[in-house]
């Protein structure tokens, strides 16, 4: 349920804010998002240069990266993706705690980027777990992951709040090390090229 | 200074009795069988002081069925002399493709562990005698040999 504009902007010459909870909350939740520290690629140096002082994420509330994915609800997979480091990355995600966000950064972590043939590159982490937002580039500047941050907080500010705490991302299913490669090659519950 | 590669091949066929070694564009041709002495008396060889494995990988030749060849994998070994400053020594040993063995040379220069490892990951050549022969980059497990040139990756998009 929205405020009146007219009504709100009256009420503000008399010191008297209106506002709706979910706004309040998510204005909150938007603008503290506490990212997971890792990087796997060179798109990690751009996240890093990120939170520096010259781009700085502190801005838009998320400098505080967590070491541990209890502490974190963002995920930024910042570069390659590689078929021996799938299994973690998704044992990482189920370990955040809800509600949680994915930023699949760059091209390698969207489609597996200029490794798109190779035998050891995973073709996005989108097959085994769902992403947000994509940020195309390779590697994204600063800005573009800035932009992407920025387009996270409008997901968030779209959403009810108590929507958002009911729905549950849940675990994804690990992948495991087959002959050649993942064992299944992707998750169908979140990815299928095949479907009509 | 290092003696040119035609020198080299004279200076080393002098000194061990029985060799025989062939100059290829800059690089020199040795057997399976005579690797670990010849890279042994480069190494101790005052003159030559290679004590250093700058770069140790393999190269696949595919069987070319126009001239008949079988294909082969060669084993390449570039050697540097940090005390006297001078290198590369270009080594290559010629391997059969459907079972490339070769001697180590981990117990000559420790640090060609784990690049041994990687040519025997991704090329599968086999190295005997060495103390740790396991993949490195690829998952154990892993079958085939994904830099060989006939290697043919999976089909990530394929119905599950």
């Amino acid at each position: 349920m929205a405020v009146d504009e007219g009504l709100q902007s009256e009420l503000q010459k008399s010191g008297v804010y209106l506002t709706t909870w979910d706004k309040l909350v998510n204005w909150g939740r938007g603008n503290s998002i506490w990212p997971l520290q890792f990087g796997l690629a060179c798109c990690a140096i751009e996240m890093i240069a990120t939170a520096a002082s010259r781009y700085d994420i502190a801005r838009f509330g998320s400098e505080i990266f967590r070491a541990s994915p209890r502490q974190a609800d963002l995920m930024i997979v910042a570069g390659t993706v590689t078929k021996k480091m799938t299994p973690q990355v998704v044992r990482l995600y189920n370990q955040m705690a809800e509600p949680k966000y994915v930023i699949s950064m760059g091209a390698c972590a969207t489609s597996g980027g200029p490794f798109h043939t190779g035998y050891n590159v995973l073709k996005g982490i989108d097959r085994y777990i769902p992403v947000d937002i994509y940020i195309p580039g390779c590697p994204p500047t600063p800005q573009a992951l800035l932009e992407g941050l920025m387009k996270l907080q409008e997901k968030i500010s779209g959403q009810s709040f108590k929507q958002a705490m009911a729905e549950k991302k849940g675990e994804y299913a690990i992948p495991e090390f087959g002959e050649n490669g993942l064992e299944p090659k992707y998750n169908p519950e979140v990815w299928n090229p095949n479907k009509t | 200074m290092l003696p040119a590669v035609d020198e080299l091949k004279t200076v080393l066929e002098g000194l061990l009795p029985g060799i025989h070694l062939a100059v290829e564009a800059p690089a020199l041709i040795v057997e399976a069988k005579d690797l670990t002495a010849v890279c042994r008396l480069l190494k101790d060889n005052e003159r030559f002081g290679m004590d250093y494995v700058a770069n140790l990988t393999a190269i696949d030749y595919l069987p070319d069925p126009a001239s008949g060849g079988a294909g082969r994998i060669d084993a390449v070994y570039h050697l540097c002399s940090m005390r006297h400053k001078h290198g590369p020594v270009v080594i290559k040993v010629k391997l059969p493709r459907e079972n490339p063995v070769v001697d180590s040379v981990t117990p000559i220069w420790r640090g060609a562990e784990f690049q041994e490892r990687e040519a025997y990951d991704l090329y599968g050549v086999t190295f005997t005698s060495h103390p740790d022969l396991r993949r490195i980059l690829m998952w154990d497990g892993f079958k085939g040999y994904p830099m060989r040139k006939d290697y043919v990756p999976e089909d990530q998009d394929a119905p599950v």
